[in-house]
């Protein structure tokens, strides 16, 4: 979930340049304002965290994992904002009674960062691979967010609403819009399939956790492809379709591991196809 | 770009992905069954299951609800396995009642015979035959004599119409009608207490589904809780003040204690040492509840203020104990814990040592390594090897059916939903057989006196997995150690002989009181010796649909004398006696 905006370049995004200003706020710290407020918006409602010293955790491991990693990598001082929406991320995303989660999950999201790349990309989006990996090797101690943030539905309408403002003026709103809709679309599928409600299948996207999937991970600009936007459609078809069929496969976690699958794949076929332009356009030229 | 520097981040990324790895090992369980000389030798103690062979042959049974409930009724039917200790007879021998649950399923009284075998009385005491359709099923009991004549009376909370039978002097039980109680709700637990220090017993019942409910004709399928971990829509609490002649008046609204979230368990407890005793409240699908007593006639909620009432779990059991021989009690709520899925982890709430700023608690299970204990239900604490330090055994598992299915996937799906989704029955997955937290391994950890708990119940002989729900620790054979008895859903119970080694010494209280509520629940007895002092509380109920032995048990290792035992008196007056001898139960009244 590394949202560092500035670091895009809008040529590459499908002729959509994001405004580096938004509301007078420069872009790159429009996602850790929103972020930070469902992280506030669900703890002062509902007390989603396991505790802030947890979450802290989280958020002070990833932003000195940035900076020592950027340092030794680059030589150069990092913006901090993708490091602390990994941090802030992490720290409500997995649950677990202790620290060392929390401190591990952080710095694996950072570190995959500076290892998993090619050509300048990454290849996972960073706190999906970390809390993939946690999942997958700490179940013992390791577990997702998979709780209600209650009923208060007007504070989950202003984030969403808030949220798809957002996403909409940083030009990831068709992304968000039509894993939401493909969601519910496989949910029929699904419900058709195993006899279940229909609202029982629907029911996980009323949760907490994916309004950080939908508005953090997958629209996250540094691991969705760049093609085009047809290409970032097809893609996020595909995650959903992938975690359909995981759900159908009874995986508690299938989104993340949805993404985790689909996630690398696209972005190295993305990445072949833009190699070959830059080829091609070079050739011409 | 940096070509060490990606060395270093390459180095550092493979060394991070191998930490679960590394300590995978710690979380493994060590436990290995061993023979009961070597836990004789290592623990202290071991436990034979002698159930059977006693002539306990009790087995719990489900009700069969709303047909509207038919494809997830184990989840609904999933309580109701209740023990309770009473020497109901006065003999001298601790007896055993269990509740059950099937529509016309009976409740049973075990009379100790005195010879290691118990006789099920509970037919001709009329005592058995509570569990029908028209008047609701037994959920658990709780004895405590309300009428101060000694011998202590019978209450049967269910989902139904509560009950109340007057001992007849051990000779026989009589149905009392017109007590005040609820005509009709869904109870869970029950606590006999005296909130207002008037030597008559008062009742607190927690309700679990909303009392309008007829859970065997439901006008619809909505009856399930509005959020996993914030509902509001469940029973409302009862405190009802006893007259000492069968009848309660309903003392709830002036005593403040309002709250409709899903009560599955409470005690009671001094616990701000203000003389008045307090209630705390383990709820499902939210945060507990603290309520504190003031001055006998009005209780103040306190769960956020002392701390809590934060981080909403699946509470399901409220139990005291002293573990850090400090003279402090400690609450113990379990929740669910359950690989990669839910780690809710149960909660050890200890008190701070400085209360300057009012009651506050600190959840210190992970440290104290009491955190991780499955589907759990009831735990109690008790010196099970007479070290004298409180140990705790915690029974867990929800629905043990199909052990090649589970229903994991479909839970957690429906329980993250919106509560017009997840507060309707028909939205929940057909369970069509399949195990919810099934076969779980019991813990029994053995306090070591240092901060630190050790399970070690495989190893001294606790193998069954049933689907385990009350707890009683209670001396069974006047033996001077505690043995465990525990009821299960849909199975039999059991009853786990302690086999102690030899060279421990103990000594036990069994107060009754005279200014005081004759059952003296409320009492506390903090002994000291050999530098060490605990502090034991006598309560109407503890744990989940449970209620322990009567006398306060202490072990003392191999310390040979007792310094002193302070008794605080519900009347608040104190009675200190001074060098009391080991090895036996000290019989005090309240002079």
């Amino acid at each position: 979930m590394s949202t560092n905006v500035s670091a895009i370049n809008p040529l590459a995004m499908a002729g959509d340049a994001v405004p580096t200003k938004m509301w007078g706020i420069d872009s790159r710290f429009i996602a850790p304002i929103l972020i930070t407020l469902i992280l506030l918006v669900g703890q002062l409602s509902f007390g989603i965290l396991e505790s802030y010293p947890q979450t802290l955790t989280a958020i002070g491991v990833c932003i000195v994992a940035e900076i020592i990693l950027s340092y030794a990598v680059s030589g150069k001082f990092p913006h901090l904002a993708s490091a602390y929406i990994s941090g802030i991320s992490a720290g409500i995303l997995i649950r677990s009674p202790e620290f060392w989660p929390f401190a591990l999950c952080a710095a694996v999201a950072i570190c995959s960062k500076y290892v998993l790349r090619l050509e300048g990309r990454h290849l996972w989006n960073p706190t999906n691979f970390a809390v993939s990996f946690m999942l997958f090797a700490a179940p013992f101690s390791v577990a997702s967010l998979s709780i209600q943030w209650g009923n208060n539905i007007y504070a989950m309408m202003v984030i969403w609403l808030l949220g798809s403002v957002i996403i909409y003026r940083l030009k990831r709103f068709h992304i968000t819009f039509t894993y939401v809709a493909a969601f519910i679309a496989f949910a029929l599928i699904r419900s058709l399939w195993t006899g279940h409600s229909f609202l029982a299948e629907v029911a996980p996207i009323t949760g907490p956790m994916y309004q950080l999937f939908i508005f953090f991970m997958i629209t996250d600009p540094k691991t969705t492809v760049r093609h085009s936007k047809a290409a970032q459609i097809i893609v996020v078809l595909a995650i959903a379709g992938v975690e359909a069929i995981l759900r159908l496969m009874e995986n508690v976690h299938a989104p993340y591991y949805a993404l985790f699958i689909v996630g690398p794949i696209a972005n190295l076929i993305d990445i072949y196809w833009l190699s070959r332009k830059r080829t091609v356009t070079e050739a011409a030229a | 770009m940096n070509k060490f520097g990606r060395i270093f981040a390459v180095i550092l990324f493979i060394a991070l992905l191998s930490v679960p790895f590394w300590l995978r090992g710690n979380y493994s369980s060590p436990q290995v069954q061993i023979d009961s000389q070597a836990a004789l030798d290592r623990y202290g103690f071991y436990f034979t299951e002698v159930a059977k062979e006693s002539g306990v042959k009790f087995t719990h049974t489900s009700p069969r609800l709303d047909p509207k409930l038919d494809h997830i009724m184990p989840i609904i039917a999933s309580m109701g396995a209740g023990v309770s200790v009473v020497d109901f007879d006065r003999d001298g021998w601790n007896d055993l009642y269990f509740t059950n649950s099937g529509e016309g399923s009976k409740n049973a009284l075990y009379r100790n015979n005195g010879d290691g075998t118990f006789t099920d009385l509970a037919s001709q005491m009329g005592v058995a035959e509570l569990n029908s359709r028209e008047n609701g099923v037994s959920m658990g009991a709780v004895w405590g004599d309300f009428d101060n004549d000694g011998f202590e009376d019978l209450l049967v909370y269910k989902w139904g119409r509560t009950e109340l039978y007057k001992n007849n002097g051990g000779t026989s039980f009589t149905r009392l009608e017109d007590t005040g109680f609820p005509a009709w709700a869904n109870i869970n637990t029950a606590v006999w207490l005296d909130f207002d220090r008037d030597g008559i017993l008062d009742i607190f019942l927690g309700g679990y589904f909303r009392e309008s409910l007829d859970l065997w004709n439901l006008p619809d399928s909505k009856m399930m809780p509005e959020s996993f971990e914030y509902a509001r829509n469940g029973g409302r609490k009862y405190l009802l003040r006893g007259l000492g002649n069968g009848k309660f008046e309903d003392a709830t609204a002036v005593a403040g204690i309002e709250s409709s979230r899903w009560a599955l368990a409470a005690g009671s407890a001094d616990f701000d040492g203000n003389g008045f005793p307090d209630i705390f409240i383990a709820n499902d699908y939210a945060v507990s509840e603290l309520f504190l007593n003031q001055d006998g006639k009005r209780f103040v909620a306190a769960g956020e203020t002392s701390g809590v009432g934060f981080s909403p779990k699946s509470g399901m059991n409220a139990s005291f104990g002293d573990v850090l021989n400090d003279g402090r009690l400690s609450i113990y709520v379990s929740n669910i814990s359950e690989e990669g899925i839910l780690l809710q982890g149960n909660n050890l709430w200890v008190p701070r040592q400085d209360n300057s700023g009012g009651l506050k608690y600190d959840n210190q299970a992970n440290n104290f390594g009491v955190e991780l204990g499955g589907w759990s239900w009831a735990a109690q604490f008790g010196d099970l090897n007479n070290d004298g330090t409180q140990d705790i055994f915690l029974t867990n598992g929800y629905i043990s059916a199909d052990k090649t299915a589970n229903y994991w996937y479909d839970y957690s799906k429906v329980t993250v939903g919106h509560n017009t989704i997840i507060g309707d029955a028909a939205n929940w997955p057909s369970m069509e057989g399949r195990s919810l937290a099934g076969f779980q391994q019991k813990r029994v950890w053995l306090n070591d006196g240092a901060g630190r708990f050790n399970d070690v119940a495989l190893a001294i002989g606790v193998k069954e997995t049933l689907d385990g729900r009350g707890v009683a620790l209670v001396d069974l054979w006047n033996r001077g150690v505690l043995d465990v008895v525990v009821a299960n859903q849909n199975g039999p119970a059991l009853i786990y002989k302690n086999n102690s080694a030899p060279g421990k010494n103990w000594i036990a209280f069994e107060l009754e009181g005279s200014k005081s509520n004759r059952s003296a629940f409320g009492a506390s007895v903090t002994l000291h010796w050999n530098g060490k002092r605990q502090r034991q509380d006598l309560t109407g109920g503890i744990g989940f649909c449970s209620q322990n032995q009567r006398q306060l048990h202490f072990g003392l290792g191999t310390a040979g004398s007792v310094e002193k035992a302070e008794i605080v008196w519900p009347s608040g007056k104190k009675t200190t006696i001074e060098t009391p001898g080991v090895g036996k139960v000290h019989k005090i009244k309240e002079q």
